[in-house]
């Protein structure tokens, strides 16, 4: 009973809503990433890369400069600047993009790892460089539950939702949408229509690196303020997860990130609750939770989540 | 070009031009290269110690080469080998410790087996999976990486703990420890290695001379036309990963009783995702991952004493990255042989 009323309680705690909002933006600009690559019909595992790159070049641009938004520009360019590898491998070379995708979050961990000395004298982690501000809402933190969740929300929060309404204006108004999904079903009919179909796969791969790019910065400049080693935890695959949840689509990706930023937020508030008191032992069982979901999730509401027809199929021109 | 002489020609090209970019980086950071590489080669190769230390680095990436190989050779991604290692060796922990009781005749080989089961059954999760709904097996087998993470976490800082410090599991019994083949100093090579060369040789046999193999390759070759010709690609999908998930599992037995044993609270410290690269380097070739292997297990030796000039050992995994990658996106590779021709 201790149990259902400590659930009980995270329930009705506002704080679990800020953290489930909190726990869910680096998984919706990374999953809306995942979106733009893959309807053109790119696989982008290299997600989880191009955020421990960005998440990394924002501190370090945070510290050379200063200034918290210089670092974000920067993590929005690294993101450009390692996507683009993957879209030079997988489109121009027509690579295997999965391969392709491991072998660049094995760069980018190694590349991140090997400059922390260099440049902050110490592995492991960085120091406190700096942060973006929350968004104080005056007047919104006086109100009760609303305020406490709404009050004081890192910027990054609300980019986020913007993306994914920019997003699908884009992805579904738009004829440079209609032309990205039109090549990932089928990139030998939009070739015949006049349609550059390298071109349109290269526009969505720089996009998801632009996304992601952000998830990173989010992560060590919006979140923390320090880089840590391997800090993107695996967010990069459940993003990916939360992108075939949400059936290739920006609102579906956004939706199923709230689900895992939710569930990680539940687990969260869980082991912090003073009602069942969760030992340190316990600990590593809560921080599987998301792990699990995803798996469920994955295998069993998706079976019908159908993802572009050429997703994953190197183009090559008839010659 | 001949297809055998590329397949070898094709990684060895990928490793120089990764060597080349590293050689610039390492000048970037203001450090000598050739200091750095006979450093690297010092380290793994230089003395009695260092080989000793390469062999037992190489014994577990075999393994996990092979597992990742053959699922690529059955069109399955494994991505979870580390999982499979870990859960295989963590489970085989929990039971060796209690075979004092048994000879070595029955202790070793059942803890191997054991851990081989616990790895193909946590597979075949995916491989299930994959074959019943769909489910792509890159983001399920990654997913069952994290959960076999924080469940061995949890069992080495609970259940299983024994003393303080570093979370790790209690010794196994002495009858279920590999036997020792040579000893350097402190550091002793145990039979493992023996374990994954006959692994290899059984995995081509597998491949090449069965029926199993034949299908196995069939499904991975071309889905649609072994489902035409009377095949069952769902079978074999779980089949190929729960194999996979076997020789991952006995990575790990010879980690746990070759090299430390007990479960210490990072075993596999990335053996499976080096996996991927081996079976790439290797071209999928039981022969060829076992050279890969020693490539990959002398650049992880040879990293530490790197280290210790000034050359951060991260070095090695930019260096692996960019093999992989060139492996990958192997017209990169061929483009530039052909235009070496040409010129000449």
């Amino acid at each position: 009973m201790r149990v259902l009323e400590a659930i009980f309680l995270v329930f009705i705690n506002p704080l679990f809503y800020k953290i489930t909002l909190t726990a869910a933006t680096p998984l919706i600009f990374a999953s809306l990433g995942g979106v733009y690559s893959e309807i053109t019909g790119v696989v982008n595992i290299a997600l989880e890369g191009i955020m421990l790159m960005s998440a990394f070049t924002s501190v370090v641009f945070t510290y050379l400069s200063g200034n918290v938004w210089v670092g974000v520009l920067m993590a929005v360019i690294s993101g450009l600047a390692f996507s683009w590898i993957h879209a030079w491998g997988s489109i121009k070379w027509a690579g295997n993009q999965v391969v392709l995708g491991t072998a660049l979050i094995l760069i980018a961990q190694g590349v991140t790892g090997f400059l922390m000395e260099p440049i902050f004298g110490k592995p492991g982690q960085t120091d406190f460089v700096g942060k973006v501000e929350e968004l104080k809402i005056p007047g919104l933190s006086n109100v009760p539950f609303f305020g406490k969740i709404f009050g004081e929300l890192s910027p990054f929060v609300y980019m986020a939702f913007a993306a994914v309404a920019f997003s699908w204006w884009l992805i579904y108004k738009t004829k440079l949408g209609l032309r990205m999904r039109a090549v990932g079903e089928n990139p030998e009919a939009a070739d015949t229509l006049g349609i550059n179909v390298f071109g349109i796969r290269y526009f969505g791969v720089l996009m998801s690196g632009v996304w992601a790019g952000l998830a990173g910065a989010y992560l060590s400049i919006g979140e923390v303020g320090h880089f840590r080693e391997l800090m993107t935890g695996g967010r990069g695959f459940i993003a990916l997860a939360a992108m075939i949840l949400g059936k290739y689509n920006p609102v579906g990706a956004m939706l199923a990130s709230i689900l895992f930023g939710a569930s990680s937020a539940f687990a969260n508030q869980m082991q912090s609750s003073s009602l069942i008191h969760v030992s340190a032992t316990v600990k590593p069982l809560f921080d599987m939770i998301p792990f699990i979901l995803t798996i469920i999730v994955v295998a069993g509401f998706v079976g019908k989540s159908r993802a572009p027809k050429a997703d994953g199929i190197p183009y090559e021109k008839a010659s | 070009m001949n297809k055998r002489f590329s397949a070898i020609l094709i990684p060895i090209i990928s490793v120089l031009i990764a060597l080349a970019i590293s050689t610039v980086i390492i000048l970037l950071i203001g450090k000598n290269p050739l200091t750095a590489y006979s450093a690297l080669i010092r380290g793994s190769f230089g003395s009695k110690q260092a080989i000793a230390d390469t062999i037992i680095k190489t014994t577990p990436l075999i393994l996990t080469g092979l597992a990742v190989g053959f699922g690529f050779r059955a069109g399955v991604f494994n991505i979870g080998a580390e999982g499979q290692m870990v859960m295989g060796a963590l489970i085989a922990a929990a039971f060796a410790g209690n075979f004092g009781f048994l000879p070595p005749i029955i202790a070793i080989p059942l803890t191997i087996l054991i851990a081989m089961a616990v790895g193909a059954g946590y597979a075949a999760i995916a491989g299930f999976l994959k074959a019943k709904t769909g489910a792509h097996e890159v983001v399920t087998t990654i997913m069952l990486n994290w959960i076999a993470t924080y469940f061995a976490s949890y069992m080495v800082t609970g259940p299983l703990k024994v003393g303080s410090g570093t979370p790790k599991s209690p010794e196994i019994a002495n009858s279920a420890q590999l036997p020792i083949l040579m000893k350097v100093g402190a550091i002793e090579v145990s039979a493992g290695i023996i374990i994954a060369v006959v692994a290899a040789i059984f995995m081509y046999i597998l491949l090449n001379k069965s029926t199993t193999g034949y299908e196995i390759k069939a499904v991975g070759f071309n889905p649609y036309a072994a489902e035409y010709g009377g095949i069952s690609v769902s079978k074999n999908i779980i089949l190929a990963m729960a194999i996979s998930g076997a020789l991952a599992g006995l990575a790990g037995a010879t980690e746990l009783m070759g090299v430390h044993h007990r479960f210490l609270g990072e075993l596999s410290g990335g053996k499976g995702f080096d996996g991927i690269s081996i079976a790439l380097i290797g071209q999928n070739n039981p022969i060829g991952i076992i050279f890969a292997a020693l490539l990959i297990g002398a650049l992880r030796t040879g990293s530490n004493e790197m280290q210790f000039v000034g050359v951060p050992k991260h070095m090695v995994m930019i260096i692996q990255g960019i093999v992989i990658f060139l492996v990958a996106a192997d017209r990169i590779v061929r483009t530039i042989m052909i235009r070496k021709k040409v010129t000449k």
